[in-house]
């Protein structure tokens, strides 16, 4: 009885106070400020005033070859337009991320589904298709140059001679299968974890109306895949907007500049002493990840709430 | 297919898949590290006719600056994991508790670097001019702004999962602010930030790009940028045996992280993403 009455006593002091006055002062005593401070300074310190200034200095003719700064309009724009190189950089980098996912997603769902069933032997061969993750990409670019040169080790295996990384058509595709076999196992794991998600008698329920492995896939699995495919099809092609390891290593751009994408350029830009033309590539790297980010957070949320 | 199929024909499929795709790669490096320099100019998968994986590996010491590269990036790569957890626990904390406009809207700026690109370019501007370019505290914070949206955003959606009857708990003890977040939030965000350590040091530690940008060469490198200078002089060197023996001693501690907390990585990956 005395616990009753306790109790109710204790729910009336907690709600007691309107809404808007009661909360807010206990949030701010419970969870103060300070604690998420030393975050937000640093990310806005190093990472937002970085990108604020990237809107001031590509319109100025900073560089190595004069002593001050000062604003230029639209030259660099201008420059990097009339030589081609800024669709040029658009247009590879776009087709880089688009392959890149495209592999990196394919290989890792065929892997999960390979690999779904909990077994000993499936846990080992999951750690061993992850282990091109823990490898560094310029590594792994440096490996596969090895690999693929024209005196490397797959054409004296084959007997062949052909110009794996040579060709101004077909490299950037070899890239982007080297970019996907990097990163496959980490889309493998995503995949895993969602398979798992899926709840057991659901499965049961479409074998019982006699679906077989392929239509159990497609018309099952693959809706509930969703929330995955979300997290692995964005990662994938905003993080290989910002590729520069494998591409450096592999190809250094070339041939050409038939692989040469926005990180590649801004590197070789910088290096000759042009710091506000590479910071106007940077800009236009910002904007196209935005432009292609918006629509697809939005898109793929919304398609998953549809299935 | 049939499920006779399936069951010998799929291990037969991951053996080939795996022998192809990560056996051919790691064969390669690991045979080509242990060649001499005669042997290793056309790279091909054969043993070596003399072994000599030693000398290599003194080589890769000696001509690469291996041990410097390598205290090169310990030295900024520990650091900045550890802020990015730590300074990442206290946003998310607050973040996950506190409900309000504002704190919304700074959660939103927060995990922006999740999907924006860093302005690279920029980056070194401001470095020089707070007098931070080529130091190893300027890349720590360029590190740590990175990645932090990063842990955040993790960490944020893993806070909220937890009751708060066990802060409640500790506060009717009396414990104080900074307390219960040490002594109660940070032990129960443990399996987020085994998770978020190892993502954060997989791009730290391979990352070249940046380091390039904000270190540069000379005696800060770290261990990405001296593979960098070693492999580019191989154009000129023909020394693939020398570059084998820089990736395998790079790979390896990362690889050796990954053993030792594989289970709980595995499963703070997944149960981040897909939530």
């Amino acid at each position: 009885m005395a616990d009753t009455v306790v109790r109710t006593r204790r729910q009336v002091s907690v709600e007691g106070p309107p809404k808007g006055a009661g909360r807010l002062p206990r949030a701010a005593v419970h969870h103060p400020w300070w604690f998420a401070l030393p975050a937000i300074t640093v990310f806005v310190g190093f990472f937002l005033v970085p990108n604020l200034l990237n809107f001031y200095y590509p319109f100025t003719n900073w560089s190595s070859y004069h002593a001050d700064i000062a604003f230029t309009g639209l030259d660099n724009f201008r420059t990097i337009a009339d030589d081609g190189s800024l669709l040029r950089a658009i247009r590879t980098t776009l087709l880089y991320a688009l392959l890149a996912a495209l592999f990196q997603n394919g290989f890792g769902l065929v892997l999960a589904l390979l690999l779904e069933a909990d077994t000993r032997f499936n846990r080992f061969f999951r750690a061993v298709f992850f282990l091109p993750v823990l490898i560094s990409a310029l590594a792994t670019g440096y490996v596969f140059q090895a690999l693929l040169d024209q005196d490397g080790a797959v054409n004296s295996l084959l007997g062949t001679d052909v110009p794996w990384l040579g060709s101004t058509t077909w490299t950037l595709v070899v890239v982007t299968l080297i970019h996907g076999w990097k990163w496959m196992g980490l889309a493998m794991l995503i995949y895993l974890a969602g398979l798992k998600g899926i709840p057991g008698d659901l499965l049961e329920a479409a074998r019982m109306d006699g679906a077989g492995p392929w239509r159990t896939f497609w018309s099952v699995r693959r809706p509930m895949l969703a929330p995955a495919v979300t997290f692995n099809v964005t990662t994938a092609l905003i993080g290989s907007m910002n590729t520069f390891d494998i591409v450096q290593a592999t190809t250094g751009g070339g041939p050409a500049a038939s692989t040469e994408v926005f990180n590649i350029y801004m590197f070789r830009i910088f290096g000759q002493g042009l710091y506000a033309q590479a910071s106007a590539m940077s800009l236009v790297l910002f904007l196209v990840v935005v432009a292609v980010a918006i629509p697809l957070v939005v898109g793929l949320r919304r398609r998953e709430q549809l299935l | 297919m049939t499920p006779v199929m399936w069951r010998y024909g799929r291990p037969a499929l991951v053996l080939l898949l795996a022998g192809l795709a990560v056996g051919v790669p790691l064969w390669l490096v690991a045979v080509t590290s242990a060649k001499p320099q005669a042997e290793s100019i056309e790279p091909n998968l054969d043993l070596p006719d003399r072994w000599q994986p030693g000398a290599n590996y003194e080589d890769a010491v000696s001509q690469g600056e291996m041990l410097r590269g390598f205290v090169n990036s310990l030295l900024v790569v520990v650091p900045s994991v550890l802020l990015v957890l730590l300074l990442g626990a206290g946003a998310a904390w607050v973040f996950a508790r506190r409900r309000s406009r504002l704190v919304s809207a700074a959660y939103a700026l927060c995990i922006s670097g999740l999907l924006l690109p860093p302005a690279v370019i920029t980056i070194v501007m401001e470095l020089r001019q707070l007098g931070l370019a080529n130091t190893r505290p300027g890349m720590i914070a360029v590190y740590t702004g990175m990645y932090l949206s990063t842990s955040i955003f993790f960490m944020t959606g893993f806070i909220r999962a937890i009751p708060m009857e066990l802060e409640e708990a500790a506060r009717m003890d009396g414990a104080s602010q900074a307390r219960i977040f040490a002594r109660i939030v940070l032990p129960l965000v443990r399996p987020v930030i085994a998770t978020a350590t190892i993502m954060v040091m997989l791009y730290a530690w391979s990352d070249v790009f940046y380091a390039f940008f904000v270190l540069g060469g000379g005696d800060r490198a770290t261990l990405p940028l001296n593979l960098y200078q070693v492999a580019s002089a191989q154009l000129y060197l023909n020394n693939w045996h020398l570059v084998f023996a820089y990736v395998v001693v790079m790979s390896l501690p990362m690889v050796a992280v990954f053993l030792v907390g594989q289970r709980k990585i595995v499963s703070g990956i997944t149960s981040g993403a897909v939530k």
